[in-house]
């Protein structure tokens, strides 16, 4: 095994290796410290922290994608917020009424669509103007919170509707729907990566976008498909939460973006672009929310919560900054 | 006018690169108030010898005196201490910051509790620009100089310590012929002060008109000094490319076919004007200049990656439009790009994956990549180009850089093309490699492809090219066929000196215009 092939595998490893020290942690700290009677290693526990990782889940693998071209969108939370509200606000729409049970496919059609346009504008903008997708979706992450804002006001947007709550609570095979549509999304993406030409065009692009361009790859597409995908993913976030809950205020989604790209960095893929799995994302996610879940089960307050990933966060980059060094020679700052 | 007495002396030197011998034994001296041109080709070593002086590399053997006092460099500020100035081609300066900020940079006159003493600043970058004889002031962003202005900011950098010894590294490249005049006054001055002065460029008519003598390196040794005023170009040529080329000519001439690629007129902005030549199948056309002489930059418009701004691009006799490297690829036109490592490969990727990457969008199976396809196409290459890898999973970022070149090479094979542009085929390559390397191309040809090849070294397109196109300053100065050239007519061509010959009228006038400038 060269040293190369040894320091991916303790790369790609690292973040499932980190996921098993917490859970002897917070089992372990948790007989001792936990307010409540319940073991934290406890299965219908363990099947809520899937389903809780799920909004965020979601986003973080589309953003995994847009990483991994060497992008960022800084836009995903007030995407998902609006997209929300178009779900919601839409069944009360009057010719939806009229339909029955057949408004919710139309509802999550039209939150989905919202998603996609929203994630198409900003993918045009990237490509057309060659502007950073970083003030970019700066840019656009402020003005569709001013959408969201200018929707209802302050007032939170509400509409209950049973056999969607149904669906949303639902448990197949044991998983809630929540979880379904994680990791299913998962898998999609997995093979998107690593099997199909999209996801070996969008290794390339991040990795040395001028060899891409000297390959024949349409870079600027190829960038706005993967805007649009993570459009709909934050979209499809929002329809699998608000299936459930039917209400949402217009502050929701703020900071997604921050708790996605954590999830993503956490799991190895490169801010600078060109390296990343799917698989690791998903790994980053669930560790994010063991973290918050645990540190909660031994009766952390969120503050504290907040400065252990934070810290974390930092810890977990420089380590792969030593892994990445290739030795004395190498530039000091 | 000379100072027998040397400011600066290299005894000796010897840096070894692994695989290469760099320099071999380089002595070297300049005197106090001579201007002393180092000249050689690209690769000769002219660069490794500046950068031992500056303190940037450590010799493996010899010795630095200056004045009479041997030293040990050990760094750039180290040389900077001890009076070694260098002005280098490329511009190292913060455009957003005044040029005084950019003089004293990293030593700024201060006050007390560390303020900025921005009189005396002001004040110490006037008595500078004085000198210099330029029309900015010390408060000037740098940004919105002209580059000539830039270089003089460069130059004034130097001024800032009593310098005994300045290198100018190609310091006209990018000057106009006026600004040519300004910088050979301030070279003057300098000179009149006492101040050695390192000399390098490839320009014999600056050579020829501003120094006192010349030494010249070939394949990182000394070939010898001359006395400016008692040689002529032929003879520093000779020195410069005297050798007996251990690669033989090309020599194998078989069946060419008909004109594969043609252009016509072509022309981008200011890089290049009015280029025409054409390309058969089966014959490998080189194009040798200096480096900056726009060849790259043909290549690049006829790939589709820069718009010309008039001209045409024919392919088999049909005139053809391309907008892009996608249109280009489908037409067969497949480049190998100069720098492997920007511009070829996916270094974060393996063997395999770098190979198909132009048609792995071809190569699918349902909504996927088929990998066995994949694997079926670096194999087939693998053997044909004999790329040393221990399989397809290995990344490219840790092949030999000829190994990684193969791989670039196969890449464009494994498309078909019609046409293939190699654009510096053996840089960064280490000398087994390089005949690796050329074979191939050689065998390609043979094979039927139209080849162009790209070089900066001499032996390389003398060694590969059926014919030969010079140019110079954007312009194509004369085509050699494999036997009309020689080593003297081909540097003169790609010098800008017009020629004797009476083929090539139309170049040669413009050799005259620029003999005319510098006059």
């Amino acid at each position: 095994m060269t040293s190369q092939n040894r320091r991916d595998l303790i790369k790609q490893s690292g973040i499932w290796v980190f996921i098993v020290v917490e859970l002897a942690f917070f089992s372990i700290v948790g007989n001792y410290l936990s307010v409540s009677d319940q073991a934290f290693m406890d299965f219908d526990n363990m099947l809520l922290l899937l389903k809780q990782s799920a909004p965020i889940g979601i986003i973080a693998l589309g953003m995994t994608i847009i990483m991994i071209n060497g992008n960022i969108d800084l836009s995903v939370g007030a995407t998902f917020a609006l997209a929300a509200i178009v779900l919601l606000d839409s069944m009360t729409w009057p010719f939806m009424q009229n339909l029955g049970n057949w408004a919710i496919p139309l509802a999550w059609g039209f939150a989905l669509m919202t998603g996609v346009v929203l994630g198409a504008i900003n993918g045009l903008i990237v490509w057309k103007t060659g502007v950073d997708a970083f003030i970019v979706t700066l840019g656009s992450m402020l003005g569709f919170r001013g959408l969201v804002f200018m929707y209802n006001g302050e007032q939170p947007t509400s509409h209950l509707n049973w056999t969607l709550v149904d669906f949303a609570e639902a448990q197949f095979l044991g998983l809630h729907t929540a979880t379904w549509f994680l990791l299913g999304t998962a898998l999609v993406l997995w093979l998107v990566t690593t099997r199909t030409n999209h996801g070996r065009n969008a290794y390339a692009v991040g990795n040395n976008r001028d060899a891409a361009v000297n390959a024949g790859i349409r870079v600027g597409p190829h960038i706005m498909w993967n805007f649009m995908l993570i459009g709909f993913l934050a979209a499809l976030s929002a329809v699998v939460f608000y299936s459930e809950s039917g209400s949402v205020n217009p502050n929701d989604g703020m900071l997604y973006e921050l708790w996605a790209i954590t999830a993503v960095v956490l799991g190895g893929t490169k801010l600078a672009g060109g390296y990343g799995s799917i698989i690791g994302t998903l790994g980053g996610v669930i560790a994010i929310q063991l973290l918050r879940k645990g540190l909660g089960h031994i009766g952390a307050d969120t503050q504290t919560v907040n400065l252990v990933i934070g810290l974390i966060l930092i810890a977990v980059l420089v380590m792969d900054r030593q892994l990445n060094r290739q030795g004395k020679e190498e530039l000091k700052i | 006018m000379t100072d027998p007495k040397p400011v600066l002396r290299l005894r000796d030197i010897v840096k070894t690169f692994p695989g290469v011998r760099a320099l071999d034994g380089v002595s070297f001296d300049v005197r106090a108030g001579e201007v002393h041109a180092l000249m050689g080709e690209n690769g000769a070593g002219k660069s490794t010898l500046m950068k031992v002086l500056g303190g940037v590399l450590a010799p493996n053997e010899g010795q630095i005196f200056i004045g009479e006092d041997p030293v040990v460099m050990t760094s750039p500020k180290q040389a900077k201490a001890m009076g070694v100035m260098f002005i280098h081609q490329e511009l190292s300066l913060a455009d957003e910051l005044s040029v005084a900020e950019n003089i004293f940079l990293g030593e700024l006159p201060l006050k007390s509790f560390g303020r900025v003493d921005w009189d005396k600043l002001y004040a110490d970058t006037d008595r500078i620009l004085e000198t210099l004889n330029v029309g900015f002031d010390a408060k000037t962003r740098v940004g919105d100089l002209s580059i000539a202005n830039q270089q003089m900011v460069e130059i004034g950098r130097a001024l800032t310590v009593d310098p005994r010894a300045v290198i100018f590294d190609e310091p006209t490249a990018s000057l106009t012929d006026a600004e040519k005049v300004v910088l050979f006054n301030v070279i003057a001055d300098l000179q009149a002060r006492g101040v050695g002065i390192i000399y390098i460029s490839h320009r014999m008519e600056e050579i020829f008109k501003i120094t006192d003598r010349i030494s010249v390196l070939r394949d990182g040794q000394y070939s010898g000094t001359l006395n400016t005023a008692e040689t002529n170009e032929d003879e520093v040529t000779q020195l410069m490319i005297g050798r007996s080329l251990d690669l033989s000519r090309n020599a194998s001439h078989h069946q060419m076919g008909n004109v594969a690629l043609e252009v016509r007129g072509l022309s981008c902005g200011r890089l290049f004007e009015d280029v025409s030549f054409d390309v058969r199948q089966g014959e490998v056309l080189g194009f040798y200049g200096l480096v900056g002489a726009g060849r790259t930059e043909i290549a690049e418009t006829i790939f589709g990656l820069r718009t010309p701004s008039a001209g045409q691009i024919l392919l088999n006799g049909q005139e053809v439009q391309i907008t892009s490297p996608i249109d280009a690829i489908k037409l067969g036109i497949s480049l190998v790009p100069e720098d492997r490592k920007d511009q070829g490969l996916v270094l974060g990727m393996n063997c395999k994956d770098n190979m198909s990457l132009p048609q792995v969008g071809r190569l699918t199976k349902g909504p996927f990549v088929s990998q066995g396809a994949e694997i079926a196409i670096f194999d087939k290459y693998r053997d044909k180009l004999d790329i040393r890898t221990p399989g397809w999973r290995q990344a490219v970022g840790n092949l030999s850089g000829g190994n990684q070149q193969k791989i670039v090479i196969g890449k464009w094979l494994s498309m078909q093309p019609e046409v293939l542009i190699v654009d510096e085929p053996t840089r960064g390559i280490d000398v087994g490699s390089k005949s690796e390397i050329h074979n191939l191309i050689r065998d390609l040809a043979a094979q039927g492809f139209a080849v162009i090849v790209i070089s900066s070294e001499m032996p390389e397109v003398l060694h590969v090219s059926d014919r030969i196109v010079a140019m110079f300053a954007g312009r194509v100065m004369r085509e050699f066929t494999s036997e009309e050239v020689t080593e003297d007519n081909l540097i003169q061509a790609i010098s800008g000196i017009k020629e004797q010959g009476p083929a090539g009228h139309a170049a040669a006038s413009h050799g005259i215009g620029q003999d005319k400038a510098l006059t």
